[in-house]
């Protein structure tokens, strides 16, 4: 399954990416196990993506975690929002 | 155009004349502007750097606009939200708001600034003499937020 991934503040920065198309294997499907898949991807990330430090947007909308994700979606991983 | 997402500074009195020009039944005006500060805690402030999510920040600030529309009778609202890096004394963010009468305008114009502060999708990090920050959400701005969910406050307007 192909999802269009996208990282903004600290995140971007620590992880120095800011998009990606990622292909999930078929037993990630949601939210929080995109997040446990990526985290696996090394020290850095599972520090940068804990739970804690990260909120997503899934398609453009801020979402909890147990929401469902499908093929070409967009999901965007990012630190607290500070804006004004 | 009621949102702008730009690096570039913006002009307070001309934005104000433009939203007025609107119509001839506006009777308040109120405006907000949001600066950057040159301390933070006990750290002093170089830079700061702001980040958007193109697309997304649009809609949740169109989103916010039209809660504040359907709580308050509005005749016009402007935003612009600066991105890139400013400094010290720097505009940051514009909410401006026209109605009939200022009960309205200035409920609309705190309503929004709060709003934007907790569900628009910027990014602040600091940079000051002691390193680099990210900023969280403020316990103090999600007080803000929830004190417009948990009251459902509507037609301060009508209090006039």
């Amino acid at each position: 399954m192909k999802i269009s991934l996208l990282y903004f503040g600290r995140p971007r920065e620590r992880l120095n990416t800011s998009s990606e198309i990622a292909d999930v294997p078929d037993n990630v499907s949601t939210l929080a196990e995109l997040l446990d898949w990526l985290r696996k991807r090394g020290d850095n990330w599972a520090q940068e993506l804990a739970d804690n430090r990260v909120r997503c947007a899934l398609n453009q909308e801020i979402t909890d975690l147990s929401a469902c994700i499908s093929e070409k979606d967009e999901v965007a991983i990012f630190s607290s929002i500070s804006g004004g | 155009m009621d949102i702008s997402i730009q690096t570039e500074d913006f002009d307070l009195a001309a934005e104000l004349v433009a939203l007025r020009k609107n119509s001839h039944q506006i009777g308040a005006l109120v405006s907000f502007i949001g600066l950057v500060r040159d301390f933070s805690g006990d750290e002093k402030i170089e830079n700061i750097h702001l980040e958007h999510y193109p697309g997304m920040s649009e809609k949740a600030l169109e989103k916010i606009i039209a809660e504040a529309n359907a709580r308050w009778n509005l005749l016009g609202v402007r935003v612009i939200h600066r991105i890139g890096t400013l400094h010290p004394g720097e505009q940051i963010v514009l909410v401006a708001t026209a109605a009939q009468h200022r009960g309205d305008a200035f409920a609309a114009c705190e309503f929004i600034i709060d709003y934007l502060k907790t569900a628009a999708p910027f990014w602040k990090r600091e940079q000051t003499t002691q390193g680099i920050k990210w900023l969280n959400t403020k316990d103090s701005d999600m007080q803000r937020m929830e004190r417009w969910d948990a009251h459902q406050i509507t037609r301060q307007g009508d209090m006039q």
